[in-house]
């Protein structure tokens, strides 16, 4: 669609995403320059109906950006009271005595928030300063200049049937121009995953990315059960020890928990799946007596960023930031990524500021960056990650260590291995797992959590999940890894079918149901899997999550 | 006290959804009477006479009733409404389209799609397409309701003799005027319509094994719609999805084909009256809400239905 | 001609609404909200006539709180020309809507006014019906082709049965059903511009109508699960318990 007349729009700074990290860049910008005309671009239906995560909150950040928050009804209400970390096997559970946690897991003076309602609440802050925020509509291109830089974002086209012709209400996508670009998609954007490649923006980066998929849910629960800013984690059951992962349980406002389960993807057996072992373990006595006589009222996954400090790329290129978990400022042993991701965005918003008033080259962002206390942050937190690959319990042991005697200053960084979609072994040398059926009461099949989450794309548009081979399921992937998007696609998106007439199985694409995690994309063994911005508007409708 | 039903009717016959709405008024009172407007409904007033527990016909008969204008039954409507505490229609497009309207002359509320009657004044009706169901309580002189007919089941057509007593037609003048209605006219009942509705999914495998539900649709005068898995997969078009993002449907009789029972699936089939579900996975989650279920393959079960229903058409003829 | 569209902000239809533990109602707190779908239709096919050069303009009307404003910016980026908020702080039932908005028209004097055929939260499908009632306008619902010729307006709407056709004249009160068109996106530029058109807001309480609720919520409940029934052994079976048991072939 080359041809097509498209408007353009210019402002100073076009954001795309608002989560904690465009809101911020936006608030800050604003605050230091009210002139400044500002362009968020966000592709959920309204902003924060694509934030899904934890969320136990420092407001560390947020101290700094809205120091009245509270003042202002910030969403941001439930002290944590109280927490228990428990290593669980399948009948039992072991308390690890508070003492002996390192400090990173310990969670005093923060908030269990939902961070799609804080995102929410920024957007109308930001929006108030005069920030222009346009929900429903992806930036689905980059603009260049002829100079190569970063110029801006085209948006998505909207009313195209599914093999890319307009419709009746058919819209082309606007050019957008900004002096500075700021992409903040979150983790694995697919504009972020341009700049990085075009840009080379990960050559001096020690290790290779690495992330973990994230699920949550939301219990109503009985009230007697409730424990309002009870927060507790696990590790464990029903994950081999080899799988890095865990649980998270908070215990938010109207008796709600929220409870959820992130799994490292760089896990070996391709018959894993991330979607079923969370599933498992809500079957766990201690879990199971939690939510017994409670209501499952959301669901939803997302995956995280956590290569930390090896792997974070260079955040600065020509005409454009690259900021939040779309570089990669998560804090894996705190599982913490949106107050860092503020702290980049308050960052990006100071340095934009002296780019365009004094003419400051976007590059002195790095090092603004390294005399944060972000910087600091993420290198105390560097190790733990990286010591899974020996297994869950040396991991623990050196992180006791790691954390709790060295606090994080051991003189030497321990490297990641594999990229993800690395990280697979052969099918035919893995174990098959058979996952229990689900009871409809803890444990739910993916048709009826999707359901849930309120996702929908309009019909008849094209598909936004590419395939750079779309025979490669058929000729390799299945037979390899038995194909594991099957899997590993926590909404059902991909099905293997068989072709009634010639018996050849193929694979199947319900794009309809995919709610953005981004995981298809990081994990496909061999990188085959292209997620694009589908129509403005779709996906998740994510509340409270 | 006696409760006025506005029947639905094409002038010749009563729709059926009368009849269920008669059902339902009937958990008010014991004493109905049914208020026919129409052109040359002689006939059909007569034919009505027998329905259990109508004790009245009020019959308005005029040749600029036939084609159903509300701006002219409306002001007949109200007029006559005001003698009763309850006036119910079926909640079809023909109550849609004339009810409001009479609320508005007679300035009260009505109740729309009630599903269950608690009390005279306390009604069950369904909102956000089914998904809330409200209980709603009024103290209104007179209640206007519209009944939705699968709620209720029909009332019995004979045993009672009811008088018919001829109303007065008052004239309304309107700039409005009937051109025609074109009535579906398919092989096979529209889907949104049918009694019978026959659904495949992804089991089929393939749009030539879609002929065999059309055989068996067409021995149950039914209709046919698809899972979207089997929609996507190509065996069948794209308007016959039932489902959250197809059709609604709440036929008398749901039989599900292959069909894995998806929650999204059942979002668009789950009030209909009866449900059937063959499948050859006994844990298929379609047997959870199914009335009946048949845990076979379907490639043997079809031919064998059919075959039976032949048989039966045998027997009765 | 004057084209007058109603708008009601709803729950978004891709929400999967929750009824409230205490059976008060449907969460809305923190809820994705929307135009209702078939006023959207309303308005796509009041942008049309403007375009057709049949409208000379378009005025879009709702009634709610401070939010309902949202519902009236994506009109007038559709390509409304101007709005009113009629602002009351209770939701109305839908003849007190009527009501309302048979002030507005009093005030406005518009040829034609759209409604969508239902509301998708309380599914009453009254108000267009109510509102021709008392302004003594034709009325034309579920409306899913519309000509205009001069003051002639020719109608397919959508029945049980299949379709009727008439005609009437303006004014009139018509309710639009999900065919009648397909409503356009709102692009960022018209977004843009409509954050300038004129949006007037009006105190129900300055409307001198009755407006207190005549029904009663007791309590919103969700529906009841469907449950399992039997499984039969074989096809004579089934087709035998359809037969004489569910009575239903
Ligand atoms: C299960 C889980 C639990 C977590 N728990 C915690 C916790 O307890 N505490 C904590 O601090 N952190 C937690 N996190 C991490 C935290 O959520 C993230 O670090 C944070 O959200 C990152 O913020 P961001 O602004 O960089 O990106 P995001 O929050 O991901 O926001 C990106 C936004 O950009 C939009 N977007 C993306 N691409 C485009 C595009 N092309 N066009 C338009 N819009 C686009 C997205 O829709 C989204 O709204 C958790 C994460 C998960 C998944
Ligand atoms: C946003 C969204 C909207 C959706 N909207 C809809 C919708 O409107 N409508 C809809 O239907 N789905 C919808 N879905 C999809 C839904 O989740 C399911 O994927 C779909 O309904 C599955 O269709 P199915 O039951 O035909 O296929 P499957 O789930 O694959 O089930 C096939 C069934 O056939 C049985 N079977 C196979 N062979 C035979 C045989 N020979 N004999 C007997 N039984 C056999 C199998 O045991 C299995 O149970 C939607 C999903 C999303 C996310
Ligand atoms: S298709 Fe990819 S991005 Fe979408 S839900 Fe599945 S894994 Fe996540």
């Amino acid at each position: 669609m080359s041809d097509i007349q498209r408007e353009e729009m210019s402002y100073d700074v076009v954001i795309v995403g608002a989560g904690p990290a465009g809101l911020s860049a936006a608030i800050k910008l604003k605050q230091i320059n009210s002139d400044i005309s500002i362009c968020l671009l966000e592709k959920a239906a309204e902003v924060g109906a694509h934030i899904l995560s934890g969320n136990v909150f420092e407001t560390k950040a947020l101290d700094e950006l809205i120091p009245n928050w509270k003042d202002l009804n910030a969403p941001v209400k439930t002290k944590v009271t109280s927490e228990d970390f428990l290593y669980l096997n399948k009948e039992k559970s072991f308390k690890v005595p508070n003492f002996i946690l390192p400090k990173s897991l310990q969670n005093h003076g923060n908030y269990i928030i939902s961070l799609s309602n804080l995102c929410k609440w920024l957007g109308e802050f930001a929006e108030n300063l005069g920030v222009e925020i346009f929900p429903g509509f992806a930036a689905s291109k980059l603009l260049y200049n002829e100079k190569g830089e970063v110029s801006g974002v085209q948006t998505g086209d909207m009313g195209l049937d599914i093999n890319g012709n307009p419709k009746d209400n058919f819209e082309p996508g606007i050019n957008i121009k900004g002096k500075v670009t700021v992409l903040s998609e979150g983790c694995r954007g697919h504009l972020g995953k341009e700049v990085i490649k075009k840009f080379n923006l990960d050559a001096n980066n020690k290790s290779p990315q690495q992330y973990g998929i994230g699920f949550k849910e939301i219990w109503e629960i009985d009230p007697e059960k409730h424990n309002l800013g009870k927060i507790l984690h696990s590790v464990g059951w029903p994950l081999e020890n080899d799988t890095y992962g865990g649980s998270f349980c908070y215990h938010a406002e109207n008796n709600q928990i929220y409870l959820g389960y992130v799994i490292g993807l760089d896990y070996k057996n391709p018959y894993l799946s991330p979607y079923d072992e969370f599933q498992q373990f809500k079957t766990h006595p201690e879990i199971k007596k939690l939510l017994t006589k409670g209501k499952r009222i959301s669901y939803g996954a997302r995956a995280l960023i956590e290569g930390g400090l090896q792997s974070l790329p260079q955040m600065h290129m020509p005409g454009a930031l690259l900021i939040g978990c779309d570089a990669g400022t998560l804090n894996m042993p705190k599982i913490k990524g949106s107050h860092t991701a503020m702290k980049s965005g308050i960052i990006a918003g100071e340095v934009i500021n002296k780019h365009l008033s004094q003419n400051e080259h976007l590059s002195i962002y790095e090092d603004e960056f390294k005399n944060s206390w972000i910087y600091d942050e993420l290198h105390q937190a560097r190790n733990v990650k990286p010591s899974f690959q020996w297994g869950l319990i040396p991991a623990m042991v050196f992180t006791g260590i790691d954390q709790k005697i060295f606090g994080g200053k051991l003189p030497f960084t321990l490297q990641h291995k594999h990229a993800d979609h690395d990280s697979l072994v052969s099918a035919k040398d893995s174990k098959k797992i058979d996952y229990p059926k689900y009871d409809g009461e803890f444990t739910f099949d993916k048709p009826s959590s999707v359901y849930l989450s309120g996702t929908n794309h309009a019909e008849n548009q094209p598909c936004h999940l590419l395939l750079k081979d779309k025979d490669l399921t058929t000729n390799y992937t299945l037979e390899e890894y038995d194909e594991p998007a099957q899997r590993y696609c926590p909404a059902g998106v991909y099905e293997i079918e068989t072709d009634s007439e010639t018996q050849k199985k193929f694979l199947k694409i319900n794009s309809q149901n995919c709610i953005h995690c981004k995981t298809c994309d990081i994990k496909e063994p061999s990188q085959n899997i292209d997620w694009i911005t589908p129509e403005g508007g779709g996906g998740p409708i994510y509340s409270g999550t | 006290m006696s409760v006025l039903i506005i029947a639905e009717h094409d002038n010749n016959i009563l729709k059926s959804s009368t009849l269920n709405t008669i059902s339902a008024a009937l958990k008010l009172s014991e004493d109905i009477h049914l208020l026919i407007l129409g052109s040359k409904i002689e006939n059909l007033c007569k034919n009505t006479q027998s329905i259990h527990k109508v004790s009245k016909i009020l019959k308005c008969d005029n040749e600029k009733l036939e084609n159903f204008i509300p701006e002219i039954m409306a002001p007949i409507v109200s007029n006559i409404a005001k003698n009763y505490t309850h006036v119910l229609t079926p909640a079809s497009t023909f109550g849609k389209n004339l009810l409001p309207r009479v609320s508005a002359l007679l300035d009260v509320t009505q109740i729309s799609d009630v599903i269950e009657i608690l009390s005279e004044n306390t009604f069950v009706r369904p909102i956000y397409a089914g998904n809330a169901i409200s209980q709603v309580e009024t103290n209104q002189n007179i209640n206007l309701l519209t009944i939705r007919p699968t709620a209720f089941d029909k009332c019995e057509e004979s045993g009672g003799s009811a008088s018919i007593e001829d109303i007065e037609f008052l004239n309304t003048d309107t700039p409005t005027l009937f051109i025609g209605r074109e009535v579906s006219k398919s092989d096979r009942p529209d889907l949104g319509n049918a009694r019978v509705v026959i659904s495949g999914g992804r089991g089929m495998e393939n749009s030539d094994n879609f002929k065999l539900l059309y055989e068996l649709a067409d021995k149950l005068n039914a209709a046919v719609g698809a899972s979207r898995a089997a929609v996507d997969s190509g065996y069948i078009g794209n308007e016959y999805q039932v489902g959250q993002t197809g059709k609604m449907v709440a036929p008398e009789l749901y039989i599900a084909i292959g069909i894995s029972g998806a929650i999204q699936h059942l979002a668009g089939m789950k009030d209909s009256k009866v449900i059937v579900a063959i499948n050859k996975d006994t844990e298929a989650p379609i047997f959870n809400v199914a009335d009946y279920g048949l845990s076979s393959d379907l490639f043997q079960a079809i031919p064998e239905i059919i075959k039976e229903l032949d048989l039966l058409n045998k027997i009765e003829s | 001609m004057k084209v007058l569209v109603a708008v009601k902000r709803v729950v978004d239809y891709k929400v999967q609404i929750r009824v409230k533990a205490d059976q008060s109602g449907v969460e809305t707190e923190n809820v994705k909200m929307s135009v209702n779908p078939p006023d959207e239709n309303a308005i796509e096919e009041a942008v049309k006539l403007k375009e057709q050069g049949l409208a000379q303009e378009t005025l879009a009307v709702t009634i709610g709180d401070d939010k309902a404003q949202d519902v009236l910016r994506t009109s007038l980026a559709m390509g409304i020309d101007r709005s009113i908020l009629v602002k009351s702080p209770n939701s109305l039932e839908p003849l007190a809507v009527a009501k309302t908005l048979s002030k507005i028209i009093e005030k406005e004097n518009p040829d034609l006014v759209l409604l969508g055929k239902q509301a998708i939260d309380d599914d009453s499908n009254q108000t267009g019906q109510i509102l021709s009632a008392l302004l003594n306008w034709p009325q034309a619902c579920f409306i899913s082709d519309l000509k205009i010729e001069g003051n002639k307006l020719f109608i397919s709407r959508e029945i049980d049965e299949g379709i009727e056709k008439l005609e009437t004249n303006l004014p009139a009160v018509l309710t639009c059903d999900l065919r009648l068109n397909t409503p356009r996106f709102a692009s960022l530029p018209n977004i843009m511009k409509a954050k300038k058109k004129p949006l007037d807001i009006i105190d129900i309480s300055t409307l001198g109508i009755d407006t207190n609720p005549k029904i009663k919520v007791l309590k919103v409940e969700e529906p009841p699960k469907r449950k399992a029934g039997i499984m039969v052994n074989d096809v004579k079976e089934l087709v035998e318990k359809l037969k004489y048991e569910a009575k239903v072939i």
